[in-house]
């Protein structure tokens, strides 16, 4: 019986070397935990299995930073993956890494891939796009800010149960959430996301110069104008009225939304699996508030989440395999599985006609909203996206200015002023490393 | 009756502490090294461009005041953490030493927080004080306490100083009982024949004759609260609200492996390493004049 066993194990070995040898391994770093990794998972195996000659291994390098940080140091050892998950403030990082990736435009075309630029949505594919529109990663998962409400409180408080459009309406509605002895009326999530990037484009207000950055490693940060300032300013006002709770710089609104502790949140259209989840509150999506006095808004939103960057240094058949799967990826039926499983948005138009089709909108309303929403209008240069060097500095400058501001320990002016000073500073510094 | 071995080999001795030697070069004296370079150089996220920028790196801290401010709030919370961590060993050592049933089960007990590695510390410190879920903000919250450490100052410095101090106070804890351990018990019963309480033995007998081990502690938890305590930070406040609770090390941690940063992370720690040089010198010279047992 042991000897059997053996034997078969053994066997299976072999065969699994031999496997190992004919196919061209891909190595895929991700940071998808939990149930996002398990449907990343499904995605690869169903690649591997649809064909023979390459197989994607992926790995969990654990939260977005540490996976970046994993793969920089895997490339200063010359062992870097073959693609890598990439949050969207390390964007410009990787494209000012001229020689260690490879343009996903340019990996598709060496591999005479099928590969329309066109087939993607412009507010998802334009963030990770150079200026002259060639795609430079791959859109894996993305999501936007939504607004949600819940309508039981609402409808405590004697409020018309569906989401206010404005923020003149919202804090209507606030005052009487309050007066009806609301604790937390208000809350969101990633400020700097919500109420600056977002709001920028949501309201075509530039972020920064330079199209967001989008047009030169020179850019500057104009998030002081009048309108951010008077954003900003409204927010503290409610933070000190006990209309706005804040709650933190990432997702931790998620949860003070889908416990039912928070009648509003901005937060983003991924937490909505939790939300369902918990099953606490009756949940509506509307589009994000604006101010009703700006000429355009709203315009369209922008895109938050990661993409995938093709690493060099790699052989040329490799690439041929990545290329491969990156197609792969872009299928409609593909693209829909995974919007679906997982609440993030499709990156293809032919992707959200067929879950329009199948009818998946309208078993689950709300859903579409995300997409609805990043494509509201055709994007500017104000709201096609953003590209700031070492952002991940800047979200976290514009962010302590954020909480300086809500503290009521600085105005909003002060606050914003000093967020562009900092900001500058963080972008010059990358300008001169990256020359 | 000096114990000493004497080798009468002449290169046994080196291979002896070679491992040492090596371990102490490779692990410390490389990095620290490493620090220094990049400190004088700028450089992009993946080391394909290097360039010289002489003191560029220092310059700019110096002219951030945020990074000075920063210098402030590592002072304050390693000052909190020091003298209160120090104070509430010193009185559970105090009151060990003299427990006489089950001082085995007690003295377990104060030890093994110091098995706790400090992000773990702050992650269950910030359960317990989580501004919607936690069971302590419930009943502050009961009380009419307005606790949201996410945005109040105050309440997210006293948060990672409360984690900081609890994760620290074992090894104080060990320290002081051990010195305690260490009083002649002659001593205290002549006080107590002279006609001395308990509290004017602790303070005119016990305090002084511990001030060696306190001081060593004093070095030691400013030294935890300047380096150790980054991964409490991060796994809390992440430095907020605004700077609140960002010290040193944390930034240097943020700007280097969270946002890849290495000249002015490297910058930051040659600026740590030379404080803690200073410390060190300060604790030997102190220390080797004033401790006679």
């Amino acid at each position: 019986m042991r000897i059997k066993i053996l034997a078969a194990a053994l066997a299976s070995a072999g065969l699994y070397s031999v496997n190992a040898q004919a196919q061209t391994e891909i190595q895929w770093w991700h940071s998808m935990g939990g149930a996002l990794g398990e449907a990343l998972n499904g995605l690869a195996t169903k690649f591997n299995a649809s064909q023979k000659e390459y197989k994607v291994v992926t790995t969990f390098k654990g939260s977005y930073p540490e996976s970046m940080t994993a793969a920089i140091a895997a490339f200063r050892a010359g062992q870097a993956p073959h693609m890598l998950q990439v949050f969207e403030v390390g964007t410009a990082t990787m494209m000012a890494a001229k020689g260690a990736i490879v343009p996903v435009a340019k990996v598709m075309t060496d591999a005479k891939e099928k590969f329309d630029p066109k087939a993607y949505l412009p507010t998802v594919t334009g963030y990770y796009s150079d200026e002259q529109g060639n795609m430079l990663s791959l859109p894996f998962n993305s999501s936007t800010a939504l607004f949600y409400i819940d309508r039981n409180k609402f409808k405590q408080a004697g409020v018309p149960p569906t989401p206010p459009k404005t923020w003149k309406e919202l804090i209507a509605v606030a005052e009487k959430l309050k007066a009806s002895g609301q604790e937390c009326v208000y809350t969101t999530g990633w400020p700097s996301w919500v109420h600056v990037e977002n709001f920028s484009a949501w309201h075509n207000v530039p972020i920064g110069t330079k199209q967001n950055g989008m047009g030169g490693l020179d850019a500057q940060f104009s998030i002081n104008s009048p309108l951010h300032v008077r954003h900003i300013a409204m927010l503290s006002d409610m933070a000190k009225k006990g209309l706005f709770t804040y709650a933190g710089r990432t997702n931790q609104a998620d949860a003070k939304f889908a416990s039912g502790e928070c009648a509003m949140a901005t937060i983003s259209a991924g937490a909505l699996g939790g939300v369902i989840k918990a099953a606490k509150t009756d949940w509506q999506i509307g589009f994000l508030p604006y101010h009703d006095d700006v000429k355009d808004a709203p315009q369209n939103s922008i895109i938050g989440g990661a993409s995938l960057w093709v690493m060099g240094g790699r052989k040329a058949e490799e690439y041929k395999g990545v290329a491969r799967f990156l197609a792969f990826l872009s299928q409609p039926e593909i693209q829909m599985e995974w919007h679906t499983g997982t609440g993030y948005v499709p990156i293809t138009q032919a992707a959200f006609d067929l879950t329009k089709k199948s009818g998946f909108y309208d078993k689950n309303p709300g859903r579409d909203m995300a997409v609805r929403q990043l494509t509201n209008k055709a994007p500017t240069a104000n709201s096609k996206g953003l590209r700031f060097g070492n952002f991940v500095q800047g979200r976290t400058v514009i962010e302590e200015e954020l909480e300086a501001a809500f503290q009521g320990k600085k105005d909003a002016k002060a606050a914003l002023d000093e967020a562009v000073r900092r900001g500058n500073e963080i972008l010059r510094q990358f300008e001169a490393a990256n020359k | 009756m000096e114990k000493r071995v004497v080798f009468r080999s002449a290169w046994l001795p080196y291979v002896l502490v070679a491992p040492q030697i090596a371990i102490t070069l490779v692990f410390f004296f490389w990095p620290a090294a490493q620090a220094v370079w990049y400190s004088f150089h700028l450089q992009d996220a993946f080391g394909l461009k290097t360039q010289f920028v002489g003191l560029q790196n220092f310059a700019a801290l110096f002219r951030d005041g945020n990074y000075l401010t920063s210098f402030k709030v590592t002072a304050v919370f390693s000052v909190l953490v020091a003298s209160i961590g120090l104070a509430i060993s010193l009185l559970l050592a105090a009151m060990a030493d003299r427990v006489l049933r089950g001082a085995m089960v007690y003295k377990t007990l104060l030890i093994v927080p110091y098995a706790i590695a400090p992000a773990v510390a702050g992650v269950l410190w910030a359960f317990l004080f989580a501004p919607s879920i936690g069971i302590i903000t419930y009943v502050l919250k009961g009380l009419g306490v307005n606790w949201n450490w996410i945005i109040h100052d105050d309440q997210a410095m006293l948060l990672v100083v409360v984690a900081a101090v609890w994760n620290q106070i074992s090894y104080n804890f060990l320290f002081f009982l051990a010195g305690l351990q260490s009083i002649p018990k002659s001593l205290i019963e002549a006080a107590a024949i002279d006609g001395a309480g308990p509290t004017r033995r602790f303070w005119t007998i016990v305090f002084p004759l511990l001030s060696p081990t306190t001081f060593f502690l004093l070095v030691v938890n400013i030294v935890f609260a300047f380096f150790s305590t980054f991964g409490i930070i991060d796994a809390t406040t992440q430095g907020g609200p605004a700077q609140a609770t960002q010290i040193l090390v944390y930034k240097v941690y943020h700007d280097g492996v969270k946002a890849a940063d290495l000249g002015g992370s490297s910058a930051q720690s040659v600026i740590l390493m030379f404080i803690v040089i200073v410390l060190t010198v300060a604790q030997f010279r102190y220390i080797e004049r004033k401790v006679q047992y």
